[in-house]
């Protein structure tokens, strides 16, 4: 928040009413949700054509196909060479089924891979940019290892010795986002959203009817606010008035200033210290009870008789 | 348009729910009696137990939970559990159907306290670390607790050099905790990496079902990968697939079979036989006593102190080498 307000100018007064006063009302949830999936909302494609004028995409995973779903290449911007990784959704009905809605396959997460590799080698910041519903469910995905892409894309995040920063600015749902999403930063534009599941997905699960999103929605809370009061996202950057799809230049003048910013504070660290740091954040995250020793029971009830006799033989 | 015509199917279970009212009800199963769905075969409690909860005709897989898993990887022998007091808490203060704290309540009556027991046990002589999920506990979802229960499990393998080992069992992340139960796939896929460093073991049992949030993390990143014959192993279940796009999926879609033949399992192992090849695996990986790292030493220092002494006595290019490893990053990692 502090670097967000110390750069988005008359942007911030709304912003940090936003993060500190009264939690959101469901229908202003909702709203959110409605312009993170704006038709006319920046992808990545859009910010890096500002951010990173001479960007050159990258294409394949050198083992199956390509993924339209996910755009991956390097650039020169500002603050020198980077890589930029990001899901792309498209704009129109020919362009969304090209990109698959932005719902990548394990292709996709696999030239991720090998993008943040290069990065890794010629020691580029790597910059991922989140806007999906989810990775796509298909049996062929699932043929060709998705949950492992998946998994393996989070451990590359981890293993890079280079500066990362991942922003969600669009929505940000499941697996299929977090895969692009471990990295030393983590930031949300001011109506991104971040959750587990899409709403209609967590409708049709939890509710048990695919008409449910709006409650689901509500129920997940997903916006960047919450998202920052729990420790998800580090900073919230801030929109044009009425949200990104208003001004695509304004928006990536913003983000653009954050991430500058950040790559600055990143680049002072060493990279053990990095991957240091990156460990603990997500180490860290998580609230759970921990009950007296002595109030057991529910434990103690359902312990078999050889388990509790043999409870107090084990290594201490 | 053309209309196609769609297999119709019809759950086993509701067809015999809906017995023509003439027919004598089936004597109903004693608590802990089972009959087999595939064959049949009917089984008492303590029968159940003794085969591991396998059909002795057909050899289905009924499910186990967790205390059970624990006592057949350790055979009779001690074992203790870690960490049981940890417990979920309600951030979100999630409402759906009914409160979570109510679904948590109501899963811990049933004498579990999470989707996830750790363990140390001794597998058939081979100390280790064992991470259980139990389905029966909110079909086994990972939360916060799931998540650092098992970041505690990976710690102390490295902190006493001790080999891991998982069975998964869950339908994925846990939804009531939100974007916090997402993180915790990053949070496990960590853990694993403290495992890495160490160059200590992890060894994978995928029970059915593995899917979602646990197989897009931690399941798919062991060393070993075993699955149960007949286990549901996907991201996205078969439910969700047909219905984003109308496939019509094989039966055998994401079983263990399935998974073994498309190359993403390392064998299908019979539960009767898990231990054994668990053990087997163990006692090929585990490192002589006495020469297992000390706690403090990190892959990276080992790393180097490895070259150096290959290093020692030998010409030019392994010296290079040397002075490649000790990069200064690595030096900086030492705690």
């Amino acid at each position: 928040m502090s670097v967000a307000a110390r750069r988005g100018g008359r942007f911030v007064r709304r912003l940090a009413h936003r993060l500190t006063g009264a939690p959101e009302t469901d229908s202003a949830i909702w709203d959110t949700i409605q312009l993170a999936r704006h038709q006319d909302r920046p992808y990545p494609l859009d910010y890096i054509a500002r951010l990173f004028p001479d960007f050159e995409e990258l294409r394949g995973d050198r083992l199956f196909g390509d993924d339209p779903a996910i755009v991956a290449g390097i650039g020169r911007g500002v603050d020198g060479p980077v890589a930029v990784i990001g899901h792309q959704k498209g704009r129109d009905t020919s362009e969304r089924t090209y990109r698959n809605f932005g719902m990548p396959g394990p292709e996709g997460y696999r030239k991720a891979m090998r993008v943040m590799a290069l990065a890794d080698k010629m020691d580029l910041p790597v910059i991922t940019l989140i806007d999906t519903p989810g990775a796509f469910p298909g049996a062929g995905a699932e043929e060709r290892g998705q949950g492992g892409a998946i998994a393996r894309s989070m451990q590359t995040m981890l293993r890079l010795r280079v500066p990362s920063i991942a922003a969600v600015i669009g929505e940000g749902s499941s697996g299929g986002a977090l895969a692009l999403g471990v990295a030393d930063r983590v930031i949300m534009l001011e109506n991104a959203t971040y959750s587990v599941i899409s709403p209609e997905g967590g409708s049709a699960i939890l509710w048990r009817d695919a008409t449910k999103a709006r409650q689901a929605a509500a129920a997940f809370q997903p916006t960047s606010a919450n998202c920052y009061r729990w420790g998800i996202a580090d900073a919230v950057v801030p929109e044009p008035s009425g949200g990104a799809h208003r001004d695509h230049d304004e928006a990536a003048r913003l983000l653009g200033a954050y991430l500058s910013r950040a790559l600055r504070d990143l680049r002072a660290l060493s990279a053990a210290e990095r991957r240091r740091l990156r460990r603990d954040r997500y180490r860290r995250i998580g609230a759970y009870r921990e009950v007296a020793a002595g109030d057991l029971t529910a434990m103690a009830a359902g312990r078999t008789d050889a388990a509790s006799s043999n409870g107090g033989a084990g290594p201490s | 348009v053309s209309v196609t015509k769609r297999q119709i199917t019809v759950s086993v279970d509701r067809l015999r729910r809906r017995r023509p009212t003439d027919v004598p009800a089936p004597r109903r199963l004693p608590a802990d009696e089972r009959s087999c769905p595939r064959c049949q075969s009917h089984y008492r409690a303590e029968e159940m137990r003794r085969n591991k909860r396998v059909c002795a005709t057909c050899g289905h897989h009924f499910a186990v939970g967790a205390r059970e898993r624990i006592e057949q990887l350790a055979e009779g022998g001690a074992w203790q559990e870690l960490w049981p007091e940890l417990r979920a808490s309600d951030p979100l203060q999630f409402v759906d159907l009914e409160p979570y704290p109510d679904r948590v309540e109501r899963a811990e009556r049933g004498g579990r306290t999470e989707a996830l027991l750790v363990a140390e046990l001794e597998l058939r002589g081979h100390r280790c670390v064992a991470a259980v999920m139990d389905f029966s506990f909110l079909g086994g979802s990972m939360g916060a607790v799931v998540g650092e229960k098992l970041a505690r499990a990976c710690e102390r393998c490295v902190d006493r050099g001790l080999p891991l080992v998982v069975v998964t069992a869950s339908g994925g992340a846990r939804m009531q905790e939100g974007v916090l139960a997402l993180m915790q796939m990053a949070k496990t896929v960590v853990a694993f990496e403290l495992m890495h460093d160490a160059e200590l073991p992890v060894v994978v049992v995928l029970a059915h079902p593995t899917t979602g949030g646990v197989w897009a993390s931690f399941a798919s990143l062991g060393d070993v990968t075993y699955a149960e014959p007949g286990a549901l192993i996907a991201f996205s279940g078969p439910r969700v697939i047909e219905q984003t796009t109308r496939e019509r999926l094989p039966d055998d879609f994401g079983r263990a079979e399935t998974q073994l033949a498309k190359g993403q399992v390392d064998d299908v192992v019979d539960r009767r036989e898990l231990a054994g090849r668990i053990a087997k695996v163990l006692g090929i990986l585990e490192r002589p006593t006495g020469l297992a790292p000390p706690p403090a030493v990190t892959w990276a220092q080992a790393r180097a102190e490895r070259a150096a002494s290959v290093a020692k006595g030998l010409p030019d290019q392994a010296r290079r080498l040397v002075a490649r490893v000790r990069r200064p990053e690595d030096e900086d990692e030492a705690p």
